[in-house]
């Protein structure tokens, strides 16, 4: 009997509690979240490295500044001494945090400054259009799910439009005409070198990645019956989506966060780099990458510095989303049935 | 049963399903529940029994308002639940709740077991203290632990979480539990067990069921009267003893020879039907079970029969046995 007792004094974990404690211990997530959070770190705190310890200007050209390397005055840009000798040759990597510590490019400028700016606009740009994109879906997916008829047969088929477009088409399509003439919604007017361009076409061009398995699960659910049994109590349907319906599609939304941002970013990249994301002389990993390859030859760390922090961050995201999905999965951990 | 007042009354109850997409809609109509005209008395409980997919849990879904009736009445306290709207409607729920087959989909794996009970609480305005001591009792009237109020249905076996369904059907006090196969999920000693936890609170809350359920030990157990369904209509009506003593539709007796029995000198023939369970779209003429009918005649493939009272019974059947 005390046996008996005992055992039942063992506290209770709601499913997501466990989901938690899965995901603590899971080394992927360790490794994962490290990585990111020393990205972002250094990525935001991109003002204080300019300002204090490089002490430079990364938005602004310096063709004729020298400097000192063991006491030895080198002009920034070189004239370029390969090839009919037209153009510059920048500054290599220093090395040196203090000083162009990468190098600089075409025009100057510090490129682990620039680097450090251009990790905050693309984290900032994919974040911000991930949850944008995962909201919007959210909302298609539950109304289109829960509502089903001829409202989710609109949904749908506005879904199904966008999806018929390949992503970057779309994308691409968006930017060439919005970021021209900017955009107005009623009276919000945004202008053509926002952040929240890119943020938004972004946002839409994924959402029937999400939206639709979303509509699916909510399409599931609404069968199940613990939601009929709320119907049957009279429940109105605001309650039901939010007290019995939403709580158990967290868990695939959960999953689909990182995924999500992490495609975000990558496209935002790509936008940047064709030069039709964030706008000169805002710097993003894609602008950089773009300014590179004119010195691939000569000053290759230009291309490949934001390169490997792409990489970095998406395979840092990816791991996480992974180790997400598992901690989430009902399958790994012991059913109590 | 002391009072004989009728609590719900149904007439020409019908449900048609259409099938087929946007575009070829109005092509196949499955008629899962036809004409089913019943009358529960405040206290009984009816058992409905029949085979699978013969509309016994459409008509139950129904009877809660769950599916709306494509034609008919039905009539609790003088208003017709098949036509009332929906505001008036989600305040009258809290006199029917229904219970369901499967005790692992009917409780939502992210919520805790006293939040569950509680919730038709909450949506009818109680208080939170007040429904919380109104759960806690509840859950200890339905025989679980204390400690029940804060786990979550993992942490519970299959017998256990229907209890906790019942408790949450209970929680409105309301007149009428609609019961959709509530042990078919269970093993057969808790079969036992939440059949009498059934009958012990309808004497404690004054409830009156509508039992749904495939098995006939069960049904005979719990019913006091019982229908017996066939492709959607109601073929008998009966009180539970003498419908198993001495069945009068020809299905009946099919359905009742194919329950196993105990005695070994039983003497009575196991009728095995013909054929299978025509389909609910080509539904056959005049009486619905004349293609499987052992004593089939003319009539029978002309003419439907009616529900006709017979004695304290009703046969829809031309020629109904009486012993």
């Amino acid at each position: 009997m005390s046996l008996k007792d005992s055992s039942e004094a063992v506290f209770s974990e709601s499913p997501g509690k466990i989901a938690l404690r899965n995901l603590r211990k899971d080394k992927r997530s360790i490794i994962a979240l490290s990585i990111l959070g020393f990205i972002v770190g250094i990525s935001f705190s991109a003002p204080l490295y300019a300002h204090f310890v490089a002490h430079t200007n990364p938005f602004q050209s310096t063709l004729d500044a020298t400097i000192s390397i063991h006491g030895e005055q080198k002009a920034v840009l070189e004239p370029s001494t390969t090839g009919l000798g037209l153009g510059v040759t920048p500054i290599g990597p220093t090395w040196n945090l203090g000083k162009y510590f990468l190098g600089a490019d075409g025009q100057g400028r510090d490129v682990m400054a620039r680097l450090l700016y251009g990790g905050r606009s693309t984290l900032l740009i994919g974040t911000t259009a991930g949850l944008l994109c995962i909201f919007l879906s959210l909302l298609i997916g539950i109304i289109a799910g829960y509502r089903r008829g001829w409202v989710d047969a609109v949904l749908s088929r506005l879904l199904d439009i966008i999806w018929a477009f390949p992503v970057y088409l779309l994308a691409i399509s968006l930017s060439v005409v919005l970021l021209t003439s900017g955009l107005t919604i009623g009276f919000i007017h945004v202008g053509p070198g926002s952040f929240a361009l890119p943020i938004f076409i972004i946002g839409i061009v994924y959402i029937p990645y999400v939206a639709r398995p979303i509509r699916a699960q909510v399409l599931a659910l609404r069968e199940r019956e613990f939601v009929r049994a709320a119907v049957g109590t009279g429940a109105k349907s605001s309650t039901i989506i939010l007290r019995e319906i939403l709580p158990n599609i967290m868990p695939s939304v959960l999953v689909f966060i990182p995924i999500i941002v992490s495609l975000s970013m990558l496209t935002e990249s790509a936008l940047s780099f064709l030069s039709i994301g964030v706008q000169p002389p805002a710097a993003s990993w894609g602008t950089i990458i773009n300014e590179g390859l004119g010195l691939l030859y000569t000053r290759p760390i230009v291309g490949i510095a934001p390169g490997l922090m792409i990489v970095l961050t998406a395979a840092a995201l990816n791991l996480y989303g992974d180790a997400v999905r598992d901690a989430l999965d009902p399958k790994t951990r012991a059913r109590g049935d | 049963m002391s009072t004989q007042k009728v609590i719900l009354s149904i007439e020409g109850l019908g449900k048609n399903y259409e099938i087929g997409s946007a575009f070829s809609r109005g092509k196949d109509v499955v008629h899962a529940v036809e004409n089913v005209n019943l009358e529960i008395l405040e206290g009984e409980t009816l058992g409905i029994v029949g085979e699978s997919g013969c509309g016994k849990s459409t008509l139950g879904r129904m009877l809660v308002r769950l599916e709306t009736p494509s034609a008919g009445q039905i009539l609790f306290e003088g208003e017709d639940l098949a036509n009332v709207p929906a505001k008036k409607l989600r305040s009258l729920r809290k006199q029917f709740q229904m219970i369901f087959q499967d005790p692992y989909a009917s409780l939502n794996p992210r919520r805790q077991i006293g939040k569950i009970v509680e919730e038709p609480l909450r949506i009818h305005g109680m208080g939170k203290e007040e429904r919380k001591a109104a759960a806690q009792d509840l859950l200890k009237r339905v025989g679980l632990d204390q400690n029940a109020y804060e786990k979550y249905p993992h942490e519970f076996s299959g017998g256990q979480r229907q209890r906790v369904v019942i408790a949450r059907a209970l929680a409105l006090n309301p007149r009428l539990v609609v019961a959709d196969e509530p042990v078919s999920a269970l093993d057969v000693s808790i079969q036992a067990q939440v059949l009498n936890l059934f009958k012990d609170l309808q004497a404690e809350f004054n409830l009156t069921y509508i039992f749904i359920a495939h098995d006939l030990g069960v049904v005979r157990y719990v019913s006091d009267r019982i229908a017996v369904m066939y492709l959607g209509k109601v073929v008998e009506l009966a009180p539970a003893e003498e419908l198993y003593a001495n069945p009068a539709h020809p299905y009946t007796r099919a359905l009742l020879s194919a329950n196993p029995r105990m005695d070994a000198d039983d003497k009575r023939e196991r009728i095995i039907l013909k054929g299978d369970l025509p389909n609910p779209i080509n539904r056959p003429t005049g009486c619905v079970f004349n293609p499987r009918c052992p004593k089939v005649q003319d009539i029978c493939k002309v003419e439907s029969p009616l529900l006709m009272q017979i004695g304290n019974r009703q046969v829809a059947c031309h020629f109904p046995d009486n012993e």
